[in-house]
């Protein structure tokens, strides 16, 4: 073997690293072109809708206004965020393709980036379907059901709906990447805070602890009341960095160093 | 080019691949030949940077793979046909390769049409797909950058006789415009069809490595008996080397006429004797392949 001489490199010089936009577009597609992804999508944007129009027929008149027409698509949406989010990692396990991705594009660091903005993204446009389904049906409100029609969503509710959709869609990516698995990721994502919640409940020494452990509670305020005290921030940002920072670092450390296998 | 050194990988006290280096040179096609569970499959993922070695090191063209600029326009990659997304049409999982690449979208329609898949087919879902149709979407899937180096697991497993002649002139092809394949089989017979050299893979260890005619063409006489023992004693005193094979006969060094005049002096039946053309390649291959059922039934 020693009579072997290494060959010259190529030249690689001309050759250009994969683009992050291109990365982050070829993300935001494989969020789409599957059937789940699609599904997931249209079924967003239907309970969306339905949660708009429910209210338009079972609230009364005075509350028939944008903060609230917003508002309610929130929690609905809050549901299937997450999943987006799981699913936007997990496939790349359940259904193998990772092989390919992390062939593609050796730097795994960068496809975390990538997927990253690329949920991102999906969750402003979330939030974007939201308000204008919202505007839509305020105006429907004060035309047919003599509604408030009230354009009450100021700056700081616009950013508070922002913050809890991407929370929502980033702590599901945390969750997926960490446990690298769908169905793990998603009873898990809905049975934790659940069961949190409940303990809180009933253990009513932990009550005042609540806003700084529970991200729920945490995030109440943000559903309402929009002007948050320095406190509630710190409760937001510490239940935020339990729950989604926390996870989404560790499972960026396991995916960077999992072994890829095909089977 | 493919250059692998002492490529190494242990999962606790297991090694999956043990010490193994080779070489791949431009313009051939290698066939990777080793029973189920002989480490090619970790081999490969090693080469492209998915399995993290425990000690060695491996280039293309050069350089270890994860330093390659946009790796899929200089190595097509294949190392599992089924690991695509049964949601996503063939020509979708296509276009997301010539996307990310930044290929042209004609490409998908070249590559679509070289391996033979129909517009139709192309528009149904993986999931639908059989497992020669997944292998023709791998190789389109590997060829589309239009690499120099093709890394192909099992490909032609579930490709019919017709599937694996066409395989073996599209690599053939490919090699012949100065490309560089090497792509793994547990099927002897497939890589005899496909490859011109090849690496021989047991229990995560290289066990033979060579031009397939040299392999092939190994020496000696391959004979079998109703009584191997009296021949195997006759064999001795007339200082004639020879192997044990797992399927009961004797490759022995010497001629034919050597070991007939042999086996009539010592009076025993021959059931067969013939030069042991390819048939050393064969039994070294069964012995592995026996050796490894054995630990199975073990374990």
């Amino acid at each position: 073997m020693t009579a072997l001489t290494a060959a010259a490199p190529i030249n690689l010089d001309q050759t250009r690293k994969v683009g992050m936009l291109r990365l982050i577009r070829v993300e935001l597609r494989k969020v789409t072109d599957t059937r789940a992804g699609m599904w997931l999508l249209v079924a967003i944007g239907l309970i969306t809708v339905a949660a708009v129009t429910i209210f338009l027929f079972a609230a009364d008149a005075n509350e028939l206004t944008y903060e609230n027409f917003a508002g309610v698509t929130l929690t609905p949406q809050g549901f299937l965020l997450p999943v987006l989010g799981i699913l936007a990692v997990t496939s790349e396990w359940s259904q193998r393709t990772g092989l390919v991705t992390f062939t593609l594009e050796p730097s795994r660091s960068r496809i975390v980036v990538a997927k990253f903005v690329a949920v991102v993204a999906l969750g402003l446009a979330a939030v974007a379907v939201a308000l204008v389904a919202g505007a839509l049906f305020n105006m429907l409100g004060s035309a047919l059901m003599d509604g408030s029609g009230a354009w009450n969503l100021g700056m700081a509710g616009g950013r508070d709906f922002v913050l809890l959709q991407l929370m929502a869609i980033v702590q599901g990516l945390a969750f997926g990447m960490l446990l690298m698995n769908s169905a793990a990721a998603i009873v898990l994502y809905f049975v934790i805070p659940t069961a949190w919640s409940i303990l809180f409940g009933i253990v009513s020494a932990l009550d005042d602890a609540a806003p700084w452990l529970d991200l729920g509670t945490a995030q109440q305020p943000l559903f309402d009341d929009h002007s948050l005290t320095a406190t509630q921030w710190s409760q937001i940002l510490v239940t935020a960095t339990i729950w989604i920072i926390v996870p989404f670092v560790a499972g960026t450390v396991r995916l960077l160093r999992v072994e890829l296998k095909s089977a | 080019m493919i250059e692998v050194d002492g490529l190494t990988k242990a999962y606790g006290s297991y090694l999956a691949v043990d010490d193994v280096s080779f070489r791949v040179e431009p313009g051939t096609v290698t066939g990777f030949l080793g029973p189920n569970g002989a480490g090619k499959s970790t081999t490969m993922r090693m080469m492209v940077g998915l399995t993290p070695p425990t000690a060695g090191s491996s280039t293309i063209l050069g350089v270890p793979y994860s330093k390659i600029p946009n790796p899929g326009t200089y190595v097509g990659v294949l190392l599992d046909a089924s690991a695509q997304h049964a949601g996503r049409t063939g020509r979708e999982v296509l276009h997301l390769g010539a996307m990310l690449m930044g290929l042209a979208g004609s490409r998908v329609d070249e590559m679509l049409e070289l391996v033979g898949l129909s517009g139709t087919e192309s528009k149904r879902r993986v999931g639908n797909y059989s497992l020669g149709m997944r292998q023709r979407l791998g190789i389109a899937h590997a060829l589309l950058g239009d690499p120099q180096v093709l890394v192909l697991d099992e490909p032609a497993n579930g490709l019919d006789p017709a599937g694996i002649r066409w395989m073996r002139g599209l690599l053939r092809g490919f090699a012949e415009r100065g490309g560089t394949v090497l792509l793994s089989s547990h099927l002897l017979h497939e890589i005899e069809m496909i490859a011109d050299e090849l690496v021989v893979i047991g229990r995560g260890k290289i066990v033979a490595q060579g031009s397939k005619d040299e392999l092939v063409a190994a020496t000696g006489t391959l004979v079998r008996s109703v009584d191997l023992d009296t021949l195997g004693l006759a064999l001795k005193q007339a200082e004639l080397e020879f192997t044990h094979s797992a399927t009961g006969s004797f490759i022995v060094q010497g001629t034919g006429e050597q070991v007939g005049r042999i086996a009539a002096g010592a009076g025993v039946i021959l059931t067969e004797l013939r030069p042991a053309e390819g048939a050393g390649l064969e039994e070294m291959f069964l012995q592995l392949t026996a050796d490894d059922a054995r630990d199975e039934v073990s374990a």
